[in-house]
């Protein structure tokens, strides 16, 4: 006679699934909500409604916050979101080329723009090359040089993304466009491009967000008054009022932008998913 | 320069072609003429290199060795300026590849106007032409997958007939298809057989091959085992290997019985 199965015996003490389950999700709750309280009590709210919530100050940034700030920031953004499509779209099609050296220099350009931060870029747009070139302007000045060390940077990303869009699309398009006569150049405008652009629509659009943020580095290129964006002129701002209430609404206002941009790509997303089915 | 051999009658000509993937032979010396106007259908198990012969002939795949000439012009000549020859051969798809961010319409137009640099006009009048030829007119403006299969593989067929092929390839054009719809297409393919079209068809659809084929190769292991009329190829044929296909293939549930013991069956291959 073997030993009964254990799993089988009625516990005889102890809760079950569903009971423990309630508790650990209770527990949780408690802790998260007492957190809370903790946060709510010990924080000093005179002090920070003085130094972040200044009404009187964050109604004399209106309209300049908008008007300027906001204006140079979407400026720089789509400038640099110009420079780093046309360049990522070239590296690209240079990293799918059958010729070996144009994969090699892409792949090289992807590695070193992806692994060094931004602000690297910006400094080295700024300072470096200018010492290397004297005398030698980059055309548009700042905005120049914003959309050229943006560019450059979200070249390398988007260069990854736009391959990957056009490896996604299916192969017998290409054969089917090369057997009715198109050069290979051809059918990857007319016809492989398109596609692959409704493919990697929801990943641009998030790298549209990063640049968006990544746009503050402008501050370190040194800008002039009118050049000055959300980021520089919050602080700007903040210093000279001694109040942080600044750098709050210049975080609204990049919110303002990045969450319905985020909610259309959730939106995108949704929708290609429902295609694919 | 592309060797040209007028007094050939020979429409499609490959000569002695082979076609390794990696250590795979697929082809392993293909001689095949198709004279201009005959319809020829290419049968044979699958892997037998059917799919591969027909690729070749418009270079979608390199050959390894020997020669393709379509209308007197080689291939296979490494100065040919492929995307001109290839205007002159259409190609139909077991997947149909229609292009899906195109309505009907712009993609029986585009090819006419990017390729052959025809207007916007013409290209129209030519695509609503064709459109009508295979009985989708009613379809102009819809998108490729609001299509059912048979009406893809039609339209498919439509697009490449805008570019006024002189030779026509199709790879198992019907193989995608659920059974009814395929009825539909093998009828605009008889339509273009009796309007005089070359064309050379991979194809399992038997009953399509013998009534409308002038004639009947059959592959197996990357060689034409046999080839001939019809009535002859598949009614009667000549080798063991032929039978054994066709009887499979028309009877699946008779074929083990027929054809005996398994060890007879591996010593066919």
């Amino acid at each position: 006679m073997t030993a009964p199965d254990v799993r089988l015996q009625p516990r005889k003490k102890g809760l079950t699934r569903t009971q423990k389950r309630t508790l650990s999700r209770g527990a949780q709750y408690v802790v998260f909500v007492a957190a809370v309280i903790a946060f709510a009590v010990a924080a000093d709210w005179g002090r920070l409604k003085n130094q972040f919530a200044q009404w009187s100050i964050a109604k004399q940034m209106f309209p300049d916050v908008i008007t300027l700030a906001l204006k140079n920031t979407v400026l720089y953004t789509l400038s640099g979101f110009v420079v780093g499509l046309v360049l990522g779209m070239v590296i690209a099609l240079m990293r799918l080329s059958s010729v070996g050296p144009y994969r090699w220099v892409a792949g090289i350009y992807i590695e070193i723009f992806r692994g060094l931060p931004a602000l690297l870029i910006f400094i080295f747009i700024g300072v470096a090359v200018p010492l290397a070139f004297p005398g030698t302007e980059i055309v548009g000045g700042t905005y120049g040089k914003v959309a050229l060390a943006l560019g450059l940077v979200a070249a390398a990303y988007m260069a990854e993304t736009i391959r990957a869009g056009i490896q996604a699309v299916p192969k017998g398009q290409m054969e089917a466009a090369r057997s009715l006569g198109f050069s290979p150049a051809r059918a990857m405008i007319s016809i492989i491009i398109p596609q692959a652009f409704r493919i990697i629509l929801p990943p641009l659009t998030n790298e549209l967000v990063l640049l968006f943020k990544d746009s503050s580095l402008v501050l370190f290129l040194g800008v002039t008054l009118e050049e000055r964006e959300l980021s520089k002129y919050g602080r700007d701002l903040a210093s000279t009022t001694a109040n942080s209430t600044p750098i709050l609404v210049a975080g609204l206002c990049y919110l303002l932008v990045t969450i319905p941009l985020g909610f259309v790509v959730r939106r995108m997303e949704a929708k290609a998913q429902e295609a694919v089915k | 320069m592309s060797q040209t051999s007028p007094a050939a009658g020979a429409e499609i000509e490959v000569r002695g072609l082979h076609k390794s993937f990696g250590d795979n032979e697929v082809l392993r010396g293909i001689d095949l003429e198709i004279g201009r106007g005959e319809v020829v259908c290419v049968i044979g198990p699958s892997g037998s290199g059917k799919s591969t012969l027909l690729r070749c002939v418009n270079l979608l795949e390199e050959p390894t060795k020997g020669q393709v000439l379509v209308g007197g012009t080689e291939l296979t000549d490494p100065d040919v300026d492929i995307d001109a020859v290839r205007r002159r051969i259409g190609m139909v798809f077991q997947q149909f590849n229609l292009f899906p961010h195109l309505t009907v319409t712009r993609n029986l137009t585009l090819p006419q106007r990017r390729v052959l640099g025809r207007d916007k006009a013409e290209a129209a009048r030519v695509a609503a032409e064709n459109l009508a030829r295979v009985g989708l007119s009613e379809k102009a403006d819809a998108y490729p997958a609001s299509l059912s299969g048979g009406q893809q593989q039609r339209v498919a067929i439509a697009r490449s007939l805008s570019m006024g092929p002189e030779v026509m390839l199709f790879d198992e054009p019907t193989s995608a298809l659920d059974p009814e719809l395929v009825g539909d297409v093998l009828a605009v393919m008889r339509m273009l057989a009796d309007e005089g079209m070359t064309m050379m068809v991979v194809t399992h659809e038997m009953t399509f091959a013998r009534e409308v084929a002038d004639r009947v190769v059959f592959m197996d292991g990357g060689v034409i085992v046999e080839q001939g009329a019809p009535a002859q190829v598949i009614g009667d044929p000549a080798h063991e290997r032929t039978r054994h296909f066709l009887s499979r293939l028309l009877d699946p549930a008779m074929a083990e019985v027929e054809e005996g013991t398994p060890e007879q069956l591996g010593k066919g291959d």
